[in-house]
């Protein structure tokens, strides 16, 4: 383990039994696990790396249950840490050593589809492509597609705000969710928005979407729903250089398109993935570009047109337009397999997550290679191109002594250029424990005590997942006191009227 | 009238709370004043007028990316979108003429801290769904950013969506970055005419279900149509905005009129007839008249299929038309002094959604509540969030709810 968690509470470690007697009143049977061997497949999220078995999992069924196990673990000072389907890339749902595991798989019901209203209601264990599924009969679908949907579920979805490749046009978890219900540390029921389209007072579901299981437990999630567009087509176009496929990703916004999906690969994502699916990528570009277009068919074939010339502007070698849904999936299989292709050729690697401005792609793919050379290790890229989404791929070999310091280093070294290039630490995989010690590359120490009081509102005594997102924990009473300096007259020189 | 403290820039800013803070004043924060009027009369001791933090510093058409001091204008914003065929896609509503004031007015900030959304935010999205970063001054007198300027950013808490809407109470806004998007080359509208406004929910409801692509949809009974620019007649009218390429457009018409065909006589409307319709839906046009500015008026939010049912529990005698497919609607009270709150706060929290007393009378917007008042839980927590924020309340104290 190369990332420091609390300390574990030897106070709370010492009547483990005691609690999980306490927890298997509230919640029976095999509802509680115990035991180290079944706790095993909670250890660990889909950042493999780290692992670390809970001191306890607990399986509720009911809002109840949560609330009246979030009750008692607050009253014992026991922390939690909430799971969904464990895909989290960033280690949001490792556990602790003196924490309970609170895993809400269980919470698997569609509870309403309200095709009136454009919405579905879910318990949050429900997978995201689960809610596609349920309403496709009537020819809608859930928008925010994370590559993981097929076993993520919608109550991750908000604690990471997920994103996906076509939330470029239709937004991420937060621009499509509209209500939940919440419960909080100490057991409290809150439902937050509904089936209307804005907030009552302050907007307290934007704030937990995207808080990483740290502000409450979600146990409800209303979503929006859309009508499928009437048809999608897709171009595939291998450039020269990444300057050029990121000019080309400039000129087709400049030209008032916003496709629904723009994929961009480089060289080696490109070789790794045709050997693995053989989607006809061409082996002889240097970046591969995936665009995608939906809607009424007489737009998209304007705009497929218009994209096409677009590429052609921009010294593409390669430009196909797929003409039917079977090519069009081709195009994509590729892309998304690419993580799945990476899988053969390395035993391991980081699916690194940073945002950057799309204008700064060229420099940072530069800076990408010399760190490879540095740290003796390949990566692969792979780029929301229309938002700058950036996932390198690390490869590396846990195998090896220092290869996995030396690609948690590189990935480390890729976030702080994000963020120097005027980006961002982590686009839509989350901070958890992978990114939590880069927080100061961000944020200063006020920004983040800003951050840590919006957390004592919610959870004071800091039970929930502590050790993910915030590297330093103050307590709620230091964060709440004030220092007042009196301070002059503001700007004296200025007539005041 | 009020004392007035005018900031030069994100500093003074500072320098004004730190030392309303230190000497147990209350600020009341205005960009340009276009809606001091809303919310629970301030108790305030000085205005800190933000109107001098004004300009754009970034813009990149290409990165779909906007970045200005929080006082900006917003029409200044609009105007330089424009020069690019970029636009606002949340379409900021306009509450200036409501209050007898110019359109056209209000800050970038003032835009986001009151989540002004007009008609497409059922298609694009609320102004909280664009807006990407900031810089503040918390009621703490501490400079505090959060966001960035790019759209895939989960880095720590969202602090802009609660930025967003909270009307000054929690930070004054120095620096916003937005997401900005292409205008669409051209708008048409499809015009049910005549039908309920049970009949109106469903035939939004199909328009909203196809694959039509509506970005505008709102209903406009018979007593309060002529009040819109645009109309073929000044009778009930269900319109539904299609936006895009021309030859989209124009299909999409063909295909939507077919689809509303079995609700009612259909008319449609060219682009230019269809921007002023949306233009006066924006601007809530038939209260803003000379002889509707006494009235209270009312902003109730609620599922679009209820819409119509809420507004058969409110006094027959008000006004009101609907926006959001039916998830919005405006309801002016006849009488100064009779908001009719009792009904509506009851329908709400029967159907489901929230109400606000726009515009009042000052007596009646102390006396009642004018944001919907929370249940207990919630309560606690607002108020909890608030005191992380602005321990003291010097920032708009009492704006949204009494002890807030």
């Amino acid at each position: 383990m190369t990332v420091r968690m609390p300390e574990a509470d030897s106070a709370v470690l010492a009547k483990r039994d005691r609690i999980v007697a306490g927890l298997r009143a509230i919640v029976a049977g095999e509802g509680v696990i115990a035991t180290e061997r079944e706790m095993k497949p909670f250890e660990s999220d889909g950042l493999t790396a780290y692992r670390q078995l809970p001191m306890v999992v607990v399986l509720p069924e009911t809002t109840e249950q949560v609330s009246q196990v979030l009750a008692y673990c607050h009253g014992e000072g026991v922390k939690v840490v909430p799971r969904g389907a464990g895909t989290s890339l960033s280690g949001g749902a490792l556990p602790l050593a003196d924490g309970v595991l609170l895993g809400m798989a269980k919470f698997n019901r569609i509870r309403d589809i309200d095709f009136a209203n454009r919405v579905v209601v879910v318990e949050p264990g429900v997978t995201n492509l689960a809610v596609s599924n349920a309403v496709a009969h009537a020819g809608f679908y859930y928008a925010p597609d994370p590559s993981s949907q097929i076993a993520c579920t919608i109550g991750g979805n908000v604690a990471e705000n997920s994103g996906g490749v076509h939330c470029l046009k239709y937004g991420m978890t937060t621009n499509n969710v509209l209500g939940c219900e919440l419960v909080l540390m100490n057991g409290e029921v809150l439902r937050l928005g509904g089936k209307h389209l804005d907030a009552a007072g302050y907007d307290l579901l934007g704030l937990i979407t995207g808080s990483e299981g740290l502000l409450g437990v979600v146990t409800e999630v209303t979503v929006r729903i859309l009508q499928k567009a009437e048809c999608a087509r897709a171009v595939l176009v291998g450039f020269p250089t990444s300057e050029d496929a990121g000019t080309c990703v400039s000129r087709i916004i400049g030209a008032g398109i916003i496709p629904a999906g723009m994929e961009m690969m480089d060289r080696m994502a490109i070789h790794v993935v045709e050997e693995f699916v053989h989607a006809g990528y061409p082996l002889d570009v240097e970046a591969l570009l995936i665009v995608e277009i939906d809607g009424p068919r007489a737009e998209v074939d304007h705009l497929i047109g218009r994209v096409e010339q677009i590429a052609k502007q921009c010294r593409s070698m390669t430009c196909r337009v797929s003409n039917s849904e079977d090519e069009r999936l081709l195009f994509w299989s590729g892309r998304k397999a690419a993580f799945g292709a990476v899988g053969r050729i390395s035993p391991d690697y980081f699916c690194m997550d940073g945002t950057i401005p799309r204008a700064r792609l060229p420099q940072v793919l530069a800076a990408m290679k010399t760190m490879a050379e540095k740290y003796q290790l390949r990566v692969a890229n792979v780029f929301h191109a229309g938002d700058g989404n950036l996932h390198p791929l690390i490869l590396y070999d846990a195998n090896i002594p220092g290869e996995l310091d030396r690609a948690e280093q590189f990935g480390a070294d890729v976030l702080k250029l994000c963020v120097k290039v005027g980006g961002v630490l982590t686009g839509e995989h989350g901070v958890g424990v992978e990114k939590r010690d880069l927080m100061g590359e961000m944020f200063s120490e006020l920004d983040l005590a800003a951050q840590q009081r919006v957390k004592c509102a919610f959870d004071e005594k800091g039970l929930l997942n502590p050790g993910k997102v915030f590297p330093t924990l103050h307590s709620c009473a230091e964060l709440g006191r004030i220092h007042i300096s009196g301070g002059k007259l503001p700007f004296p020189d200025i007539p005041r009227f | 009238m009020t004392d007035r403290l005018k900031p030069r820039d994100a500093k003074e800013v500072e320098d004004a709370v730190r030392w309303a803070l230190g000497h147990d004043k209350a600020l009341e924060l205005a960009g340009q004043g276009s809606k001091r009027a809303i919310g629970r009369p301030s108790q305030t001791d000085l205005t800190l007028d933000l109107s001098g933090l004004s300009g754009v510093t970034l813009y990149e058409p290409a990165e779909l990316v906007l970045s200005a001091r929080a006082g900006t204008p917003l029409a200044e914003i609009e105007a330089l979108l424009a020069t690019n065929n970029q636009e606002l896609a949340f379409e900021p509503m306009d509450y200036g003429p409501l209050f007898g004031l110019e359109a056209g007015k209000g800050t970038i900030g003032g835009a986001i801290a009151a989540n002004l959304s007009g008609p497409r935010r059922i298609k694009a999205g609320a102004a909280r769904d664009h807006f990407l970063g900031v810089t503040a001054v918390t009621g703490r007198a501490e400079t505090i950013k959060s966001g960035g300027r790019v759209v895939k950013n989960v880095t720590g808490y969202d602090m802009c969506k609660v930025l967003a809407g909270s009307w000054g109470t929690l930070a004054a806004m120095t620096d916003v970055t937005v997401k900005v998007l292409p205008k669409a080359e051209t708008e048409a509208t499809v015009i049910v005419e005549g039908l309920d406004d049970a009949r109106a929910s469903a035939a939004m409801a199909a328009a909203m279900g196809s694959s039509c692509d509506v970005s505008g949809a709102a209903h406009l009974p018979d007593h309060v149509a002529s009040w819109f620019d645009g109309l073929p007649k000044p009778e009930a009218a269900t319109a539904l905005r299609l936006e895009g390429v021309a030859p989209s457009v124009a299909h999409r018409q063909q295909t939507l009129a077919a689809l509303m065909k079995p609700f009612g006589p259909v008319a449609l409307l060219d682009e230019k007839d269809s921007r002023a319709l949306w233009r006066s839906v924006r601007q809530v046009k038939p209260f803003a008249a000379e002889s509707a500015r006494e009235r209270p008026l009312w902003r109730i939010s609620t599922a679009p299929s209820k819409g119509h049912e809420i507004a058969a529990l409110i006094t027959p005698a008000a006004q009101m038309f609907y926006d959001w497919a039916g998830g919005l609607i405006w309801a002016a009270m006849p009488f100064a002094h009779e908001p009719d709150a009792a009904s509506i706060r009851g329908a709400v929290a029967s159907l489901g959604g929230h109400a606000t007393l726009v515009r009042a009378p000052a007596s009646l917007r102390a006396s009642i509540d004018v944001f919907e008042p929370e249940a207990a839980g919630l309560r606690g927590l607002s108020k909890r969030v608030k005191e992380g924020f602005d321990p003291k309340g010097v920032l708009n104290p009492g704006r949204m709810w009494a002890g807030v």
